[in-house]
């Protein structure tokens, strides 16, 4: 038992209060974490861990170096006291004999968290029809139909084992589309990140399925620093779609990830977040800061990248996943919910780079405040100057419920050629009482009006989603705004 | 059967109903009729539970209950219903999502098992088919860009679908033309039975040419100044408000 294991009475009360943050328990199980702290012989540690290869720890080490020169980037309009780098644990992994070779060999306490948050890990949830690679603290713990992918030649796995079993794809195009230098969190993560998912979809292929990361923080002080790679290669189309958790902990936890989309020509990802770290108490105690760098690049002509996200949780959140559009006739998306309550604070957006002909982007951001929280929608849209016919359309309306909340739109335009068309709408409007009235005369309590209204707000957003979580985001949308009214 | 008891009301400092009594037995149609400002819409929202009015004396009994100590969620799955002068819109939430949620919602608060889908298209597609309430219509979001007519036909059709014990219509023919004004009369009059009382609020007679009250009463700043059958409605028709403006004030 690892000296930070709760017991059992303080289980009993993280179940207690699942009622508020529903998958807020943690799992008693042993794990093994590197000593407190952050130097360059963790980077050495993590990285024996993984048995990276040299180039990897190279490169690691090249990331961290830089790293400590790096200022903390502070332009973003979130308040957050000064992160003691020092004072976290930076790998973390529940203690297994051996690496499993089959779900059998996982540890079956983990099954059952999963379980607990309705992930299906088991093979036996063939009908779901969703394929699930599961991230638990540091270590990927199971990838499911990876047999069945693999007939249609699709590689889905965690990146530790991309690393050992694909070299050649992970030396390509890792920090190929965010540079381990690109700003201080991604830097961060390029020294310390020990798993996440790897995907490559070969020339041609059809994905038959969504596949699926799932997220968890369960142990103490740790930070999670996953790295996802996504590449489709010519004519292919994927839809992915990654889920996160944490338990309710009253320390301030930090998440810096990064996800790297790389489309070529005539292909397609499709890339879906629901977001639901631990947001914190009522008054911002606890909760987890979510550092994400996420960025897609349409490398050929007439590829397409699309992002949804709906970001209920986490107390502050810092992520503008965005497209490069370098392929001619390539189309860039963002969907985006963003819901804020209580104390969190988000400042979210995205940014769409205009390279080649005829680029068009697409972005729709709904953001939704209440309680004391406070969201940024930044975004930013740049045509090059050989962008010709570029086109953009952004859509940014925000909802106040209640009068201590704040919601700001910063968007930034810059354009270098004349032929592009940009166009930009923004509303600002609140839950008016005669709405909620009217529901509550038909039957609806309070916090079912809201959620009911909120959703119908969102609904472009949602409709993007998968089918599968389209449902299970709308139900987040009612537990993230409980106690925002009356 | 329905009983208002010495009722008054306030918003903010000023008092619009009072001392306001009313019975309406089970089956029973009424309607109120009254001159502007007179507290009609008021007397509506008061039954509904609108919290912006403040009750300061008097009872509102329906199955031995006081409506006013429920919440208006309550007070709704006791089977109040209010049919909106003013439709509300609710953008994104299709007809079909809304209906089914406050039907569950309702059945919930009872104790009743939830609706399917299945169970739920079956109970509405023959209602909205009668009130001429198309299926791209109840895929639409819930009153958006809809026109007058089309709002009342939804406000009935939710009627339709909650069966309510009480029915309150406040000025439903507003905003209607006579053929609107039929199709939402005829939805209202399929829908009378021997255990549904209805308390009709309209400024005209019009209405209770296609709605047949049984029995009639006036409004006049804030109390039931007279209480009449059928002819009452067709005598105000005639003589106008006026009479009981001055005898109330």
């Amino acid at each position: 038992m690892s000296d930070t294991a709760p017991d059992n009475t303080e289980i009993k009360s993280h179940i207690d209060a699942l009622k508020t943050y529903k998958a807020g328990f943690v799992t008693d199980i042993e794990s093994e974490k590197a000593p407190k702290g952050l130097n360059e012989d963790i980077v050495r540690f993590i990285s024996a861990k993984k048995g990276d290869p040299e180039w990897l720890l190279e490169w690691r080490l090249k990331a961290y170096r830089h790293w400590e020169t790096m200022p903390d980037p502070k332009w973003a309009k979130l308040d957050i006291p000064e992160i003691d780098y020092q004072d976290a644990y930076y790998f973390a992994a529940p203690k297994m004999a051996n690496q499993p070779k089959s779900l059998d060999e996982v540890d079956p306490k983990l099954l059952e968290t999963y379980e607990k948050l309705g992930i299906p890990l088991r093979e036996r949830e063939i009908l779901a029809g969703v394929a699930v690679d599961a991230v638990f603290d540091s270590v990927s713990v199971g990838t499911t139909y990876k047999d069945k992918l693999a007939e249609e030649g699709i590689i889905f796995c965690s990146i530790s084992e991309a690393v050992k079993e694909h070299p050649e794809l992970v030396r390509k195009y890792m920090g190929s589309v965010v540079p381990f230098h690109d700003n201080k969190h991604a830097c961060l993560n390029s020294a310390v990140f020990t798993d996440g998912s790897f995907v490559y979809i070969p020339p041609g292929v059809r994905c038959p399925m969504e596949l699926s990361t799932y997220f968890r923080i369960n142990e103490l002080n740790t930070g999670q620093f996953e790295r996802t790679l996504i590449i489709a290669d010519k004519g292919s189309y994927v839809s992915y779609l990654e889920g996160c958790t944490a338990p309710m902990r009253d320390e301030r936890q930090l998440h810096a990830a990064v996800v790297e989309l790389i489309a070529l020509e005539d292909a397609e990802i499709k890339y879906s977040t629901v977001q639901n770290w631990y947001p914190g108490d009522e008054d911002g105690k606890g909760g987890i800061y979510n550092f994400v760098t996420k960025r897609g690049i349409c490398a050929g002509d007439r590829s397409k990248i699309s992002w949804t996200q709906v970001e209920t949780g986490s107390a502050v959140t810092w992520k503008y996943p965005s497209c490069i559009l370098k392929g001619n006739d390539s189309v860039g998306e963002f969907y985006s919910v963003a819901i804020t309550n209580n104390q969190q604070q988000a400042d979210t957006g995205t940014k769409m780079i205009h390279m080649g002909k005829n680029t068009k982007s697409r972005i729709i951001s709904k953001g939704i405040s209440a309680g004391k929280s406070n969201q940024t929608y930044r975004g930013q849209v740049k045509v090059l100057p050989g962008a010709e016919g570029a086109r953009n359309f952004t859509q940014c309306d925000s909802l106040l419920i209640g009068k201590e909340c704040g919601a700001h739109t910063v968007p930034y335009i810059d354009s270098k050629n004349s032929s592009a068309v940009l166009e930009h709408e923004a509303t600002t409007s609140k839950i008016a009482d005669a709405q909620l009235f009217y529901c509550r005369q038909r039957g609806l309590n309070e916090e079912e009006a809201v959620a009911l209204i909120v959703n119908g707000f969102c609904r472009e957003v949602m409709q993007n989603l998968p089918m599968e979580f389209a449902v299970e985001a709308q139900k987040l949308v009612g537990v993230s705004l409980e106690g925002s009214v009356g | 059967m329905i009983s208002i008891k010495n009722l008054h009301a306030r918003i903010e400092e000023k008092e619009i109903i009072k001392g306001l009594s009313l019975e309406i037995e089970a089956g029973k149609v009424h309607a109120i009729m009254g001159p502007n400002g007179a507290g009609k819409s008021t007397l509506a929202s008061i039954i509904a539970g609108r919290e912006e009015y403040e009750v300061t004396d008097g009872e509102i009994l329906m199955n031995g209950k006081n409506l006013l100590d429920l919440e208006p969620e309550e007070r709704a799955a006791e089977g109040v219903f209010m049919a909106f002068q003013y439709p509300l819109e609710i953008p994104g939430v299709p007809m079909n999502t809304f209906m089914r949620t406050a039907l569950n919602a309702q059945r919930k608060l009872r104790g009743e098992d939830e609706l399917d889908s299945l169970a739920y298209l079956k109970k509405i597609k023959p209602l909205a088919k009668t009130l001429g309430v198309s299926d791209d219509m109840l895929k639409r979001a819930l009153n958006e860009g809809c026109s007058g007519g089309e709002k009342k036909r939804n406000e009935v059709l939710q009627m339709a679908m909650l069966e309510p014990t009480f029915a309150v219509l406040d000025e439903t023919d507003s905003g209607l033309d006579i053929d609107a004004l039929r199709v939402v009369a005829d939805g209202v009059n399929a829908l009378r039975n021997e255990q549904r009382s209805f308390l009709v609020i309209t400024h005209y007679q019009r209405l209770l040419d296609y709605i047949k009250p049984d029995v009639v009463h006036v409004l006049a700043d804030g109390r039931i100044v007279e209480t009449g059958g059928p002819e009452l409605a067709l005598r105000l028709e005639e003589e106008g408000y006026a009479k009981f403006v001055g005898e109330a004030a």
